[in-house]
């Protein structure tokens, strides 16, 4: 009979050749199968005394929890080895692109003009909107430019023809979007005329204007966003705040300066231009026009209904394309309406 | 509003630098839109007068002159100017002179010759374009005298930007009156006395229209010389105005115009008969003006006519026949108020401008009118000699100058800044404003060369700006906080941008102005709404859809070789609607457009070649109205595909349309892919779905496959309502998981695989209600559509 540890040494080489899992199965069998090595001498137990048998079998037990663990461990090890294998064979290239649909993007006009509505949201002001075929009532009359206004020629307007083929009466494409202040303020005193205080209007009202301009730096169509506050006591000094706070926060410059200066427009008195510039970059410290505004006159209060002792206000016009080509440095306005996805996917 | 500073200065002295002074004035509302120096800087140019001149030795062009610049000794410089002439007076550049352009003069030898200097054109001085032979000086030019003095280059160019409500500073008399009162300095300006008659000679003025002409004032003068030279100084203050010096009469008359901000008219007086009437224009009437154009003359024109025949257009332009030439001797000198109203845009009308128009329709002092007319006067008797006759002046009612009441606190509540009420008073001074007061409050009494202080507002932004806008603190904003409403079941637009962005669509923006071809290709509209006044004829219409600029997006990115085009749009279109929305006769609704051209994914490794369809805009649009539940019914559509377009509905309303662009419009447009399209009405695209909830089962649902074969003509929409609608209670949802035809499948035939769910929300289904509940649907599909089970 041999020797219980050279079985144990035996089996532990023979499982540890083995790196087929079945071939493991069919070695174990040698030992621990119903014929193998260890199951004999255990059945060869029952002819031992009982005070051998108790010292055999402890030895024999030994030996063959020796062998499971030697055949455990194999099997762990064959079962780690193949699930190397295979993670080996399944490793992707990374570094390939990924794959399906990309992202498209928004126009830059219109990521100013969502930024400009956020902005102004933060403070409480609604996003109006107005009709771009306009009535002249609307666009200049109401807004204090009746016929002939020497104003009028500040807007180069485009008319419609009627069915004879003649200019129509009274229609045109808005020059601006001012018309939607006025319409707003009737709407406002339509709904609120009724009350001792009219709630205050806030809203700023972007959208497409047209003028008969075609350059580098002017297009016949063009963004505006027209903004409006009108409640008791709004000032002018209110109207610095607002459009300061704006445009440090639009283009997230501290120390932009702002400066407001004197100017024209039918439907404002008092009147102004905003300059800003810049503290750094290539525009560096020059003054570049960027808006009109001004407080709402009181003609264009009383044409909406609205007492102009009891209620003042301020409006002003941003030029969108200009504040995104001034934000993203885009340099020539044309690129705005051309719709080439080489200059647009750079905004995504 | 052009000048030159040293005119400026002439009037007030604002003590300040040239660009202070232009800072002050952009800030003041008269917005400096240039400041140019006369001549860029050089220097060691003098006059010279050429001596003698000799032909060079060796060179046909250039010629050898010898040329006196006041250091006693006549120097040599060869110069090739056609007009160099012995005895002309011109600028000459000394050795170590830096011209503009950076040329540095040197000794140097010319073809053999030693040439000491340079004898200069303006262009070669920067001053002016002439560059065709040396810049003759006057003969009254001396020798030896710095150039930059002796023409006065020294001088900066201010172009002022004006605001159509400040006609007071078209003038320098203006701009002066202005500086003083922003400086505090004090203006001097010119002294006009009266130039009493010395002839008799006059003629008759009759105000037929008082009220468009309330002041005319007219002179003859007899006997001048129309040919008499215009005085260099009123020359060279002219040009500097951007005026072109043209004869002495005339000269006189636009130096007046730029000096007191009147425009004046000289008439030959020998043209006229009668008396002279300022009338508006009669039927029919017509003139020839000085500008060559024959103008139809509407009635609401003011004319200057005599008694028999129109001879100009009032504050706009004289006419032809009347007007002065070189050979005049007689004048009669119109100095005139005529009312803004009754010029404002006539001018425009005929689509022309003129200094008088331009000044007239914004306003000019009738307080000046008289004055104006003795300075014209002596300045024509001074340069072009002659008589002048009396002043004949017919006057009817001017303008009211009403006093305006400035309330300081409601100064205070507008501007919001307090300024006490004697500070108030100290800046209507300084502007020349007269004032009484009532305690805080002023009535200011505008003087009559400002037509912009009507009412109150008009005086606080008066005394803002002389305050200073800089001045006026910006607080951070102050109001009533109120919440915005946030509407659950509106989409915003933002939103519905991202959601189309996320699936790879560039937003673009196109004009909604179109050719009018494309109107017809896209909406088969022959009767578009056309512009009056297109700045071209691709930019002639309104469009009434947004599919054209879509399409031609793709051919821009075609020919810059993006083969994968993925683009939508939001924007108004327009249409004839006699309903229509705010603007009678149009609606302009907004609509959400967008195309797909190329592939259905990216180019990329791993997303195959197949190319956008129907299906994939498809799902684009249910992903818009998510929660919603669309019908897309056959349709056709003139931009469309007829047999690959549908009308989308939503709750029965159609609310867009989508499908391939129709295969002529491949061609035509040379598109060798077929776009996919949708449009919709923005607005329905906002709906939302509140959220409501519903009770979700605890019990496992059945699921079983159902495959049946029907015809192929068959629309999958009419077998899924009838299905939904006749199903046993059971079924809680059907999928359609596979479409297919070919082999298997008999020809004209197609198979349709269906996932059921059955699901009951209390209790655990049974085998055999379940295979009931199929058996009932497999047989209505059999009864309703000939559908068989496929083996």
């Amino acid at each position: 009979m041999k020797n219980l540890d050279q079985i144990v040494a035996e089996a532990q080489a023979a499982f540890a050749a083995i790196s087929d899992p079945d071939a493991l199965e069919q070695v174990k069998a040698r030992y621990l199968g119903k014929t193998g090595q260890i199951t004999e001498l255990l059945k060869g137990l029952g002819k031992l005394l009982a005070e051998e048998k108790k010292t055999a079998g402890a030895a024999i037990n030994k030996a063959k929890e020796a062998i499971e663990a030697a055949l455990n461990a194999r099997r762990e090890a064959i079962r780690k080895a193949a699930l190397q294998a295979r993670l080996a064979e399944e490793a992707l290239d990374v570094t390939l692109p990924g794959r399906g649909e990309e992202r498209g993007g928004l126009h830059p006009v219109t990521r100013t003009l969502e930024r400009i509505e956020t902005l102004f949201r933060s403070i409480g002001f609604e996003v109006a909107d107005g009709p771009e075929i306009e009535t002249d009532f609307h666009n200049f009359t109401a807004l204090n430019t009746p016929e002939d206004h020497p104003a009028r020629s500040m807007h180069d307007t485009f008319y419609l023809q009627d069915a004879e083929g003649k200019v129509a009466d009274g229609i045109l494409l808005r020059t601006h979007t001012s018309p939607i202040q006025a319409r707003y303020m009737q709407a406002h005193v339509a709904k609120y005329g009724h009350l001792a205080t009219m709630p205050e209007i806030r809203i700023i009202a972007p959208g497409r204007v047209y003028r008969v301009d075609s350059d580098a730096t002017h297009s016949p169509m063009f963004h505006q966003v027209e903004g409006l506050w009108v409640g008791e006591g709004v000032s002018f000094a209110d109207l610095k705040g607002v459009v300061a706070d704006f445009l440090r926060r639009f283009f997230e410059s501290d120390d932009l300066k702002v400066r407001f200066r004197p100017s024209f427009f039918p439907f404002t008195e008092p009147s102004a231009e905003i300059d800003v510039a810049f503290m750094s970059g290539a525009l560096e410290g020059r003054w570049l026009e960027i808006a009109g505004c001004g407080m709402v006159h009181p003609n264009v209060l009383r044409h909406a209904g609205i007492d102009p002792e009891k209620y003042t206000g301020f409006a002003f016009g941003f030029g969108p394309d200009r504040l995104t080509m001034l934000r993203y440095g885009v340099n020539d306005l044309r690129l705005f309406f051309e719709g080439d996805l080489r200059f647009l996917h750079q905004f995504i | 509003m052009k000048f030159s500073e040293s005119w400026l200065n002439s009037f007030v002295d604002p003590g300040l630098s040239s660009e202070a002074l232009s800072h002050l004035l952009t800030m003041a509302g008269l917005e400096v839109e240039e400041l140019d120096p006369v001549a860029p800087p050089f220097g060691q140019v003098v006059v010279a007068r050429i001596v003698d001149i000799h032909k060079h030795p060796d060179a046909d062009r250039l010629n050898v002159c010898r040329v006196d610049v006041g250091d006693g000794q006549l120097r040599v410089i060869v110069c090739g100017a056609p007009n160099a002439a012995a005895g002309l007076k011109v600028p000459c550049a000394l050795p170590g002179a830096e011209l503009p352009g950076g040329l540095v003069i040197k000794m140097a030898k010319v073809r053999g010759v030693e040439s000491s200097g340079m004898l200069c054109s303006a262009k070669e001085l920067g001053i002016a374009e002439d560059a065709s032979g040396l810049l003759v000086l006057p003969e009254d030019a001396s020798v030896g005298q710095s150039i930059r003095q002796y023409l006065d280059l020294d001088d900066q160019l201010f172009t002022l930007k004006l605001t159509p409500n400040r006609a007071d500073c078209l003038s320098l008399t203006g701009v002066a009156r202005e500086v003083a009162a922003l400086t505090g300095k004090t203006a001097r300006f010119v002294d006009v006395p009266e130039v009493p008659a010395t002839i008799t000679t006059k003629r008759d003025i009759v105000l037929d229209a008082p009220e468009a002409c309330p002041l005319y004032c007219g002179r003859v003068i007899r006997g001048v010389n129309a040919k008499a030279p215009t005085p260099e100084w009123m020359k060279r203050r002219l040009e500097r105005s951007g005026i072109r010096a043209i004869s002495a009469l005339v000269d006189v008359t636009n130096y007046v115009m730029l000096e007191l901000g009147q425009p004046l008219h000289a008439f030959d007086n020998t043209h006229l008969e009668g008396a002279i009437h300022a009338r508006m224009a009669k039927p029919g009437e017509k003139l020839l003006l000085l500008n060559e154009q024959t103008i139809a003359l509407e009635t609401d024109v003011l004319m200057i006519a005599d008694d028999a025949k129109p001879v100009a257009m009032a504050g706009i332009m004289g006419g032809e026949e009347s007007g002065i030439t070189l050979e005049t001797t007689e004048l009669l000198l119109e100095a005139a108020f005529f009312a803004p109203k009754a010029i404002a845009g006539r001018a425009r009308r005929y689509s022309f401008v003129s200094d008088a128009s331009h000044r007239f329709e914004r306003g000019v002092d009738f307080g000046g009118t008289r004055r104006a007319m003795e300075r014209a006067t002596r300045l024509i008797l001074d340069i072009c000699g002659g008589e002048a006759g009396p002043v004949v002046e017919a006057k009817a009612a001017l303008p009211q100058r009403n006093p305006v009441r400035l309330r300081t606190a409601r100064a205070a509540r507008v501007l919001g800044v307090a300024l006490p009420a004697e500070t108030i008073a100290d800046l209507f001074r300084r502007l020349g404003l007269t004032f009484t007061r009532e305690g805080d409050d002023f009535l200011v009494t505008p003087p009559s060369y400002r037509f912009d202080l009507e009412i109150e507002e008009d005086l606080i932004e008066e005394i803002a700006r002389l305050h200073g806008y800089d001045n006026i603190p910006a607080p951070a904003p102050r109001g009533a906080l109120a919440m915005l409403a946030q509407g659950e079941a509106h989409r915003p637009l933002p939103r519905i941008r991202q959601l189309l962005t996320d699936r790879g669509y560039q937003e673009v923006v196109n004009y909604a102005f179109i050719e009018e071809a494309w109107e017809q290709d896209f909406a088969a509209n022959s009767d578009p709404i056309r512009l009056a006044n297109p700045i071209a004829s691709q930019m002639a219409v309104m469009r009434s859809q947004l599919f054209s600029g879509l399409v031609a997006n793709v051919q821009t990115n075609l020919k810059r070789k993006q083969n994968r085009v993925r683009l939508f749009e939001t924007g108004r279109c327009f249409r004839r609607d006699a309903a229509g929305g705010p603007v009678a006769g149009f609606s302009q609704p907004w609509r959400l457009a967008a195309l797909a051209y190329g592939g259905a994914l990216p180019e990329g490794w791993g997303n195959g070649n197949r190319k956008v369809d129907f299906y994939d805009l498809k799902g684009d649009v249910e992903a818009l109205f998510a929660g919603l539940s669309l019908r897309f019914e056959k349709a056709t559509h003139p931009a469309l595909h007829p047999g690959r377009s549908a009308n989308i509905l939503l709750e029965g309303r159609e609310i867009g349309v989508i499908g391939e662009l129709h295969p002529e419009w491949m061609q035509k447009y040379e598109l060798p892919l077929a776009p996919v399209v949708f449009e919709i009405d923005l607005a329905t695209a906002q709906n939302a779905i509140l959220p409501a909830y519903a009770e979700v089962s605890k019990f496992q649902p059945v699921l079983r496959d159902l495959a049946i074969v029907v015809d192929q003509n068959l629309e999958v929409q009419t077998l899924l309502d009838g299905m939904k609608k006749n199903k046993p209670a059971l079924i809680s949802d059907l999928n359609l998981f596979d479409v297919y035809a070919g082999t298997g499948v008999p020809e004209g035939k197609k198979s349709l695989a269906f996932r059921i769910v059955m699901q009951d929300t209390q209790r655990t289904l049974q085998d055999v209600e379940v295979d009931a509940a199929l058996q009932q649907l497999i047989v209505y599909v059999e009864q309703a559509f000939a559908a068989r089970l496929r083996s």
